[in-house]
């Protein structure tokens, strides 16, 4: 008897992350052709109010483990109720976002349930037999795999942006189902002292749909005030080079790239960045990508749609200009 | 401290990567390196024996190749390897490592196990995680800072949106990430020095293993390469019109504004 597809809905400071959305919508698509249930799973405390959410993206079951002890994450606490929950019920199949959360959850998860695991997928091959062929990007994006797990729950971790949220229905319902979290002792070895945020207005790396980056060419931390400039006129995020990063220009976290965040947003603004593959990892699946740059044979032309050669000086303010224009329209 | 390496060997990322006559990647005269976010991992190990004392041990599990790997690692400074090398092994998943690397560690003394967050190859970044819960170790993933006072590791490892603070009684075992510090050279006494520090070769028969008991779950079906990406046009004129006309662009053509 098939149990679903299942999606974890993961949250943080009581919102649902829009990885989730992407993948209620994928896994909603995906359960219709193998006729199955979509069944999401919501962790955390005082998170109740998320079901409905998650219903209308798509799930027509909501697993609720709601807790005090599950209010931040913690490696030990979500593998103990995970486990139990996953063993009780076999799924076919359990997809995360491939975030920070998941990328520490998920092998750890995999191993304990005894399973395989696809991670960082970017894709998913819906076959005959109800069978899921995960596509992974390896080698620096230089190639992709194809991978079949051959355990059950297939288990997968899913990259930002590989699929799209639909529209929500505000109609749709699903059946709810709290399960009491027992935590087992042993998995509490970690202990978490501190979680500490960077407080911005601006939206997610991974989650923003305009990326304006900044290389080894601003020259200067305080040069990133035009960058910052062009991405409020139209909520864009900030992002960096390698370079710039290791210049202590800007934070680690901003950095895009095979080591860093991998982004792919609608559109990506490449300021002095040369193009080498590490940050072409991280975001050649971009959907439009602009390269401003002075050399006009650097190779972040190869992959732009729309090239400017030019002094980054003079033209990020000028497209800071013309896009106000443009959101004024 | 007993502090334990996790290290594989990698192609180096900028390598052009093709597939032989069999669909797979062929690494035929591509340059092999240790995985980059080893490195890190080494450099981490060598900064705690140079605080605290102790021993580096490497671990890999690699074919005849990966012996220059762990050469590089033991001219970084660590004080010897083992290395798990069984032409019986085929394909080996994560699972599979993580059983064998859990074998390996388990038969040396180990306060903590360091290693990268993912290897560049195959981007998955499980193995790690997965052997220390084979071996029922906590973890920490993704570390970017690593204090060690005694038996206690405080990490501050890198989670969405900012930093988590952690604490773990040793041994645990711990991946860190780009950023957690800068990587050392090996000296021109360093490389001398490698070639005389021990490397054990194991079968896994020596870890009381067999291949035949051993089966992947995640299975690579095939290799494709991706269809590399079109670069489009560079616009025109003064910085002034290029910047108006890719406003303009971005609107009417890619519609994206
Ligand atoms: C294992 C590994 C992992 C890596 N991971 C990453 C990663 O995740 N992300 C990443 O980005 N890199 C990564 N790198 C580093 C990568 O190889 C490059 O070194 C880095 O991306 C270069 O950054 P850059 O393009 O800013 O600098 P550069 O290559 O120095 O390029 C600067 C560019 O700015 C242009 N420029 C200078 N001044 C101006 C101006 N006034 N106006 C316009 N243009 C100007 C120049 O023409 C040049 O093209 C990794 C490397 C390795 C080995
Ligand atoms: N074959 C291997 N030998 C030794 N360590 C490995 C091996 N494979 C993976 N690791 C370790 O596990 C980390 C994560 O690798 P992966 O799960 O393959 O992305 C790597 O950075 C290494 O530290």
């Amino acid at each position: 008897m098939p149990k679903g597809i299942w999606i974890f809905v993961e949250q943080a400071a009581g919102k649902i992350r829009k990885i989730s959305f992407e993948l209620l919508s994928q896994g909603r698509k995906i359960a219709d052709q193998t006729g199955e249930p979509l069944v999401a799973v919501i962790i955390g405390e005082k998170v109740a109010n998320l079901a409905k959410e998650a219903a209308e993206y798509g799930a027509d079951k909501v697993y609720l483990l709601d807790s005090p002890q599950l209010a931040q994450y913690t490696t030990g606490a979500y593998t103990s109720v995970l486990t139990k929950l996953l063993r009780n019920e076999e799924p076919q199949a359990f997809l995360m976002g491939h975030t920070a959360l998941a990328k520490d959850l998920a092998p750890r998860l995999a191993q304990r349930l005894g399973v395989g695991l696809a991670s960082d997928i970017i894709d998913i091959e819906v076959n005959q037999e109800k069978f899921l062929l995960f596509k992974r990007p390896v080698f620096t994006g230089s190639a992709f795999s194809f991978v079949e797990i051959l355990t059950k729950p297939l288990l997968a971790t899913v990259r930002a942006k590989s699929f799209v949220a639909s529209e929500p229905d505000p109609t749709r319902q699903a059946e709810v189902i709290e399960v009491a979290a027992e935590i087992d002792p042993g998995d509490l070895k970690v202990i978490l002292k501190d979680v500490a945020l960077i407080v911005t207005s601006r939206p997610a790396l991974t989650e923003a749909d305009i990326v304006i980056s900044g290389g080894r060419g601003m020259k200067a931390k305080e040069n990133f005030t035009i960058l910052e400039d062009l991405a409020d006129v139209v909520g864009a995020a900030v992002g960096a080079s390698r370079a710039a990063v290791d210049s202590g220009w800007i934070d680690n976290q901003f950095q895009v790239g095979q080591t860093g965040s991998i982004v792919a947003p609608t559109l990506y603004i490449a300021c002095g960045i040369s193009g080498a593959i590490q940050h072409i990892a991280g975001m050649g699946a971009s959907k439009v990508i602009i390269a401003i740059n002075k050399d006009p044979d650097a190779p972040i032309f190869n992959v732009a749609d729309y090239g400017i050669v030019g002094d980054l000086f003079e033209v990020v303010p000028l497209l800071t200009e013309e896009f106000k224009k443009l959101v004024n329209e | 401290m007993n502090i334990v390496v996790l290290m594989k060997q990698t192609v180096d990322t900028e390598a052009k990567i093709v597939l032989n006559s069999d669909g797979k990647i062929d690494t035929n005269g591509v340059t092999l390196v240790i995985n980059p976010l080893d490195e890190y991992a080494i450099e981490e190990a060598l900064r705690i024996k140079e605080r605290l004392g102790g021993e580096v041990t490497i671990v890999t599990l690699g074919g005849d190749q990966a012996t220059a790997a762990v050469r590089s690692a033991l001219a970084m400074g660590a004080d010897k390897a083992v290395q798990i090398n069984d032409p019986a092994l085929g394909e080996v998943d994560e699972g599979m490592a993580a059983t064998i690397l859990a074998k390996a560690v388990q038969t040396l003394p180990h306060d903590i196990v360091l290693a990268g967050v993912m290897d560049t190859d195959n981007g998955s970044a499980q193995v790690a995680v997965r052997m220390a819960e084979k071996m029922e170790l906590p973890s920490i993933s993704s570390v970017t800072k690593l204090d060690i006072d005694e038996s206690l590791a405080t990490a501050k490892r890198v989670i969405d949106g900012g930093l988590a603070t952690l604490e773990v009684t040793l041994p645990a075992v711990i991946t860190v990430v780009q950023g957690i510090n800068e990587v050392r050279y090996p000296s021109v006494a360093g490389i001398m020095k490698a070639k005389k520090k021990p490397l054990t070769v194991l079968k896994l028969s020596d870890l009381g293993l067999d291949a035949s008991n051993l089966a992947v779950q995640a299975k690579v079906l095939k290799f494709t390469l991706p269809i590399p990406r079109q670069g489009g046009k560079k616009l025109p004129g003064e910085p002034a019109e290029a910047a108006s006309l890719l406003a303009r662009l971005l609107r009417e053509e890619a519609k994206v504004l």
